[in-house]
């Protein structure tokens, strides 16, 4: 494999409906915006780019089938190659890496991704209900099939499991709705409070509508390209923000579609399958585990994503990350549920399983210099979800992991305040962030490393 | 044949609009103010029954008629579904069918006071993940004879028993769950 550079990105704005524009054209503002990012016109850019994959999750939401090569047509980049990527909310993860690899295997120079969703042409219990076919419709679908219903179920056995609490969960939505103030990008922005978000309606218990993210139209797509390929750009004309940003590493894990038929493993084949190697080689995180082995605890059951864990570790090996909290200078993670951002924490190796809810009031996950109105006892330390997450940003599906993407190269490349008008949620001299894409209930995940070279 | 009768029959059935505002003449300015317009949006429907089958899960749901509740095992080293699969996660091999008890405790539950449009008027319900002695796996099932609007921790552990619905609709709600 050869490096990749993620040259550029564009994100249009996620709102609660599109209707002034079609998808295709929605897709167009996310492009246009990324080569005017490099400077490129588009007949410039279209003579360079080799071809491009497509990520949408939803076939119901647009009622329309083959929905990219309408893109792929509406963009002008027919007839090169291109192919449709789809696995859940980590579709977009996925088309980002689908590219890498189209890069990285010499198979192409340069490759778009591009991704989106419009959600706004069906009503939210509607919605609820495309959402909920990605379960299974033999045996969990027609029980009451509602995702929010799902990542409820895991968070009472997180509460359960290991002491975690509402109110630990509750500053998850409020590091991120503050974030996403300053981010003229997202759906939703507001300072809000602990108590504003146990106050508001309850949608499964114990989550309520400020622990959820909400549905979203948007679009984002990403520019990656070789060596070669950035070569090719800049005699086109196009001017390559200076320091490159590299894909240093990528990873992905599956689990079950069923939460039912997840595995409930022993100690002895969590370390051996699943710890890090920075837990595998500490004494007391393996006494510690023992611990909560001895208490009952099982791996991963319904209260941690092994498929995050597995993904996690994937790119941590391949970038040489042996401790992410203290090598990571961000990370842009899937947050559609307040608990999955904490459980998540956990999958990431940012702490160890059962204290995600502790780290999520600690403040190490929190941006320096934003006042949040929390008492927050430690410095923030790798903020998460800088960008506000899909909690504020919102989630059209196919668009959120490229999204997620884009924001970690405006990071690194330290161009928060040019795209966002407003400094506030650049990282200081970020050097690495790890962005996480989730399907599911933590079917497909993906994690990617992006590194300033 | 003239093109003057080459044209769809008309009627006024499935009209959305009788004249919708448009330049008179398409002048030069006429056709610049229509990137201004506002976007029409129209109603679209769509209806499908799927002829669904449960496969080689069918005896699954045959078992709930008779109130019976089965699982599948692993014929090496016996590894039990709670929930029916065909063949097994660990030795590949298809699984054997087996009783499972029909009192089991929760392991986990939510309320659910909002969910998809099909579920919208049983809000608030229960769902609940079920676990068995003698099973490896969860059941996701209702959860029913508790009061939804006092949701506990205190739930999860709570010893609970399979009931059935008289009148079976062949669906995984012809059981459900209540406090043994």
């Amino acid at each position: 494999m050869r490096p990749v550079y993620a040259v550029a990105g564009g994100v249009s704005k996620f709102t609660k409906a599109r209707p002034d524009k079609t998808f295709q054209a929605v897709v167009k503002e996310a492009y246009d915006d990324a080569l005017a990012d490099i400077g490129l016109e588009h007949p410039a850019f279209v003579e360079q780019v080799d071809g491009s994959v497509a990520s949408y999750f939803s076939d119901h939401f647009t009622r329309q089938l083959m929905a990219g090569i309408m893109v792929q047509d509406y963009l002008g980049l027919c007839p090169k190659p291109s192919h449709r990527v789809e696995g859940g909310g980590a579709t977009g993860g996925l088309c980002f890496q689908e590219a890498w690899k189209s890069v990285a295997s010499g198979h192409m120079d340069i490759c778009l991704a591009y991704g989106f969703e419009s959600m706004s042409h069906v009503e939210t219990w509607k919605g609820n209900e495309f959402i909920a076919l990605a379960s299974d419709v033999s045996f969990d679908y027609p029980v009451g099939g509602f995702y929010s219903g799902y990542y409820a179920m895991m968070v009472t056995r997180h509460m359960r499991e290991f002491g975690t609490t509402v109110e630990q969960l509750a500053h998850v939505s409020v590091k991120n709705y503050r974030n996403a103030y300053h981010n003229p990008y997202a759906q939703k922005r507001q300072r809000i409070s602990l108590q504003d978000v146990r106050d508001a309606p309850m949608v499964a218990w114990p989550l309520t509508r400020l622990d959820i993210c909400v549905m979203s139209d948007g679009a984002a797509v990403a520019i990656l390209a070789s060596e070669a390929g950035l070569r090719k750009l800049e005699q086109a004309g196009a001017r390559i923000p200076r320091p490159l940003v590299k894909v240093a590493g990528i990873g992905r894990g599956t689990d079950a579609m069923r939460m039912s038929d997840r595995p409930h493993e022993d100690y002895d084949s969590f370390m051996r399958h699943y710890a890090t190697p920075g837990e595998k080689a500490s004494d007391e995180t393996r006494a510690y585990y023992r611990r909560l082995w001895d208490h009952g605890c099982r791996y991963p059951g319904v209260h941690s994503f092994r498929a995050g864990r597995t993904a996690g570790n994937m790119a941590y090996k391949q970038a040489g990350i042996s401790d992410p909290l203290a090598e990571l200078d961000f990370v842009e993670l899937h947050d559609a549920y307040t608990s999955s951002e904490v459980q998540t924490y956990e999958d990431m190796g940012l702490c160890r399983y059962g204290e995600g809810g502790p780290f999520a009031a600690s403040g190490k996950a929190f941006m320096p210099g934003i006042a949040y109105g929390l008492d927050l006892p430690e410095a923030p330390l790798c903020p998460v979800n800088p960008s506000g997450g899909l909690i504020a940003c919102g989630h059209p599906v196919g668009a959120t992991g490229l999204m997620q993407n884009v924001f970690g190269i405006w990071q690194l490349q330290g161009a928060i305040a040019a795209h966002f008008g407003d400094p506030t949620l650049q990282v200081q001299n970020a050097r690495r962030g790890a962005t996480h894409s989730h399907a599911g209930t933590g079917t497909y995940v993906t994690v990617t490393i992006l590194e300033r070279e | 044949m003239t093109t003057k009768s080459i044209k769809p029959e008309e009627s006024l059935g499935g009209t959305i609009v009788h004249g919708l505002p448009f330049p008179a003449e398409l002048t030069p300015e006429a056709l610049a103010w229509l990137r201004a317009m506002q976007p029409l949006r129209i109603e679209q429907d769509y209806h499908i029954t799927y002829l669904h089958s449960y496969g080689q899960d069918s005896p699954w749901f045959a078992g709930l008629t008779n109130k019976v509740l089965l699982g599948n095992r692993e014929r090496t080293g016996g590894y039990t579904y709670a929930t029916p699969r065909g063949h097994g996660m660990y030795d590949g091999e298809p699984t054997e069918w087996v009783e499972l008890p029909q009192e089991g405790r929760v392991h986990a539950f939510t309320v659910c006071h909002f969910g998809s449009e099909a579920f919208l008027p049983e809000c608030p319900f229960i769902l609940a993940l079920i676990e068995f002695d003698g099973a490896d796996t969860l059941f996701l099932t209702r959860l029913l004879g508790l009061n939804p609007e006092q949701a506990s921790l205190a739930w999860i552990g709570m010893r609970v028993k399979a009931a059935f619905v008289r009148n079976a609709k062949l669906r995984p709600t012809d059981v459900y769950f209540v406090p043994a």
